[in-house]
């Protein structure tokens, strides 16, 4: 296992870690922009744009980008979140140089208007589809009622207002103030010849021009609050609650990535005894979500609208009671144990540790090894534990609820 | 990349089988206990499901929080579910710790406690299991489509209704599990880092003085073909298609494997293309082959806004039917290299070989090797497909809908009492 790295004239940054012992090859262009980048009239532009990066280029048709992916038997696929758009693909390592060259292309997008309008149908769809799914809509709300009027608290997807007054005019304009290749990594792990890769970027991205995108990083004002969304049709209550937590650069994440694993994790947790083993939740956990500069804790809960209120209050009396008890030796001893198991797990995916490259390098991190990080969770200590217990109080926070109750109120 | 497939059946009837992967530091286990929900009297629906929640509150000397605590203890991200044919229960963990897992499941399997104290919030959770079904609306619309499909039994859910494990008490659960848990036809399945004499060895110890028991009963009802839409106040309409396919265990079933993989293998698929990238019409389309023991069915599914699902409908009806017409060349070139490179990521993962080569004992009584799948793989031709396909061309559409309004299906040839 070798770590690589490069970084072309124009600024764009080549990771990898290649493994001549993997039988796959997974690649993955990482770019810093995303639904925190945007303005309300663009609100969108970032996830339509990953969409239409697909859609062909002045050397390729829509259909062709899909018929080489296909080809080249890729598993392939893109997201967009708050701050980055990752395009990315597995391969069987012979097609390296050929879906290099490939993903390389579409990163320069045409915007045809044909392909646009086709498209605008398939996010407006995207849309409607997650207005049915739960939380319907209860998570973008979220964030928008705890960052305020912070850009993280902007939507990835949009409304259907806004996708549909984007143009191929603003979405280019948007791309020619994120896309500058000082602003985007390429990632590769698992069987990977490097001087080629090295050499085939150049060949492809190194006339890509660089320019200095800009982005604001200051903290968030986190907001507390209860927010009740009425959603008569569904079965559910859904309970959504946000709490602030670390940033991605703050050390005390990795600490507080195995306190959500104490209080939050889907077997074993805190609220797993309280709610799971217990029946009176379908679902119920906790995670991190951090960011440049901000960062968040939200504990989700879904259960029956009948015992939504109850669950709320025994939710507050849970996090008091941490707050006022902590957490014991055994219960950081027993996440630790896992979270050493999950990394081995992790660790076998091609794909996975292409992706922990290129995220490290989103979050400005530098790069580690997976014994390096398996390494500092173990180091974590019940000090280190207590200490980010008291850093992101979980009892202040934002509360979204949704679902067919009407008069849920925030527990004393 | 060497496969070796290594097993071993007991005189007690519980077959082992596994591959190692000597490349990884992990592991993981699949056990397949013939206890599935087709054995649910149909007033105690959701019977074995509620079992395999009881049989994980208390076991041997463990209480239910110190199985949970076994497990975490030696780092195991497991799963439990019952389906039609097994209960399943599913482990994936750093190697070392195989045989320490093997045996906190043997206790799960063989001396389940079944404590009084935890019968009502194992229920509960089982209500909560029924209840998540409520708010998936795509979900509840291919499990309407199957149980039309394949019949009351072999289509049902596991969840059983509210009322029927309302009902279900401790002796019923005791009585379930005194029936349907037995080595004979029981698969260990494991793959990952392992030592397969170690591991026999090892299994044999903790399951030897496990009886076999006479195979129950198995039911059937007929299927109820036909077009049905549920109602319901939704932004989309989620339509869901069936019609009949292979079984895995069939000669034809690389055909007609093949033949979907055309259809909705890709993103340069039939139905991605016509569906999504020409006309935008949804987000989310697809048809897979979904398969029982002794027969198989194709799924399709999209989910689209009200307005537009007739025409998504017409389309996907339009390229079913045309697949009677058979494929061409350059799309089952793209086919076999999707599917030979698919196989290869699948070995990157202990937790998905364990679970294929449980998959594959429980269908076939053996496991059909990467080398035998790639030769299988190979042999299709363009001819093989097209005369499967003209003698078995996509027709006798079962359909369920839900969303706000019913669509229209005689324009399709689709009579709404079925074809």
């Amino acid at each position: 296992m070798e770590y690589r790295q490069h970084r072309l004239k124009n600024g764009l940054n080549i990771l990898a870690e290649c493994n001549p012992q993997a039988y796959t090859s997974a690649f993955g262009f990482f770019v810093r922009t995303g639904a925190r980048d945007e303005t309300s009239e663009i609100s969108g532009v970032s996830h339509f744009l990953e969409h239409m990066v697909f859609k062909g280029t002045p050397n390729r048709s829509a259909a062709q980008v899909n018929l080489e992916l296909d080809e080249m038997g890729s598993s392939s696929n893109a997201r967009t979140g708050e701050e980055s758009t990752i395009y990315h693909a597995a391969v069987l390592p012979e097609f390296q140089g050929q879906v290099v060259e490939l993903l390389s292309d579409i990163m320069r997008p045409s915007l045809r208007v044909d392909d646009f309008e086709t498209e605008k149908q398939v996010i407006i769809e995207e849309i409607k589809m997650y207005d049915d799914q739960p939380p319907y809509g209860g998570y973008e709300r979220m964030m928008s009622e705890f960052f305020g009027k912070h850009p993280l608290g902007q939507s990835v997807l949009g409304t259907v207002d806004s996708v549909s007054g984007l143009t191929p005019e603003s979405m280019m304009s948007y791309f020619k103030e994120r896309y500058s290749p000082s602003n985007i990594c390429f990632a590769g792990a698992g069987k990977i010849d490097f001087d080629k890769l090295v050499e085939d970027l150049d060949k492809h991205c190194g006339q890509w021009t660089p320019f200095s995108p800009e982005r604001s990083t200051n903290t968030a004002d986190y907001q507390t609050g209860f927010v009740s969304m009425h959603k008569p049709n569904s079965h559910q209550q859904y309970i959504l609650q946000m709490a602030a937590g670390p940033s991605s650069a703050q050390e005390i994440r990795f600490a507080t990535a195995v306190l959500c694993s104490i209080i939050g994790d889907d077997s074993g947790s805190r609220l797993y005894w309280e709610f799971l083993d217990s029946g009176l939740a379908e679902s119920a956990g906790m995670g991190g979500y951090d960011y440049q500069g901000s960062g968040a804790v939200m504990t989700f809960i879904c259960c029956s609208p009948e015992q939504a209120q109850e669950n709320l209050g025994r939710l507050a009396k849970l996090q008091q009671s941490i707050r006022k008890e902590g957490i014991t030796q055994k219960e950081l001893n027993l996440a630790k144990r896992k979270i050493a198991s999950h990394i081995v797990l992790a660790s076998e995916r091609t794909n996975s540790r292409m992706f922990s490259i290129g995220s490290q390098w989103l979050s400005e991190e530098s790069f580690k090894t997976v014994a390096e990080i398996a390494a500092i969770y173990e180091s974590v200590t019940l000090d280190q534990i207590h200490e980010a217990l008291a850093a992101f109080p979980l009892d202040q926070n934002m509360t979204v609820t949704v679902g067919p109750c009407e008069n849920l109120v925030a527990p004393n | 990349m060497e496969q070796q497939i290594f097993h071993h059946t007991y005189e007690n009837g519980i077959t082992l089988v596994a591959q190692p992967m000597p490349w990884l530091e992990s592991a993981a286990f699949s056990i397949a206990v013939p206890a599935g929900c087709r054995y649910d009297a149909l007033s105690q629906r959701g019977i074995a499901n509620f079992v395999c929640e009881m049989v994980q509150r208390g076991c041997g000397d463990l209480n239910s929080r110190e199985f949970i605590e076994a497990l975490e203890s030696l780092g195991v991200d497991y799963s439990s579910s019952a389906s039609l044919y097994n209960t399943n229960f599913g482990g994936a963990m750093q190697a070392a710790q195989l045989h320490e897992a093997l045996r906190v499941y043997a206790d799960v399997l063989q001396r389940p406690s079944f404590p009084k104290d935890q019968l009502e919030d194992g229920r509960l959770v089982c209500f909560q299991e029924i209840a998540a079904l409520g708010d998936d609306l795509a979900q509840r619309a291919l499990q309407k489509l199957r149980t039309n499909f394949y019949g009351s039994i072999e289509g049902r859910n596991c969840e059983g209704s509210l009322e029927t494990v309302q009902s279900i008490t401790l002796d019923d659960i005791e009585n379930f599990y005194e029936q349907h848990y037995r080595p004979n036809g029981l698969i260990i399945a494991c793959a990952g880092k392992l030592d397969f004499d170690s591991l026999q060895a090892h299994v044999g110890e903790l399951f030897q003085d496990w009886q076999a028991k006479p195979d129950p009963i198995v039911s059937t009802e007929p299927a109820n073909h036909g077009v049905e839409h549920i109602e319901h106040e939704s932004e989309q309409t989620h339509i869901a298609i069936a019609y009949p396919g292979v079984a895995y265990s069939h000669e034809n079933y690389y055909l007609n494997r093949g033949a979907i993989g055309v259809l909705s293998g890709g993103m340069s698929s039939r139905l991605f293309t016509e569906v999504r990238e020409k006309r935008g019409l949804c987000y989310t389309v697809f048809a897979s082959c979904h398969t029982l023991k002794d027969k198989g069915a194709v799924l399709c599914y999209s989910g689209t806004t009200n307005e537009r699902a007739q025409e998504t409908l017409d389309v996907i009806i339009e390229e079913l039917q045309k697949m009677a017409q058979g494929i061409k060349e350059d799309e089952l070139r793209r086919l076999k290299v999707q599917v030979k490179s698919g196989m290869v990521m699948q070995q990157e993962s202990c937790r998905g070989r364990a679970g294929s080569i449980a998959g594959d004992w429980f269908h076939l009584g053996r496991v059909r090797t990467l080398d035998e799948v790639n030769e299988k793989i190979n042999e299709l031709t363009v001819e093989s497909i097209n005369e499967y396909l003209a003698a078995n061309p996509p027709q006798s559409f079962d359909i369920v809908t839900l969303g706000p309004q019913p669509l229209e299906f005689e324009a399709n040839g689709i009579s709404a009492t079925q074809a």
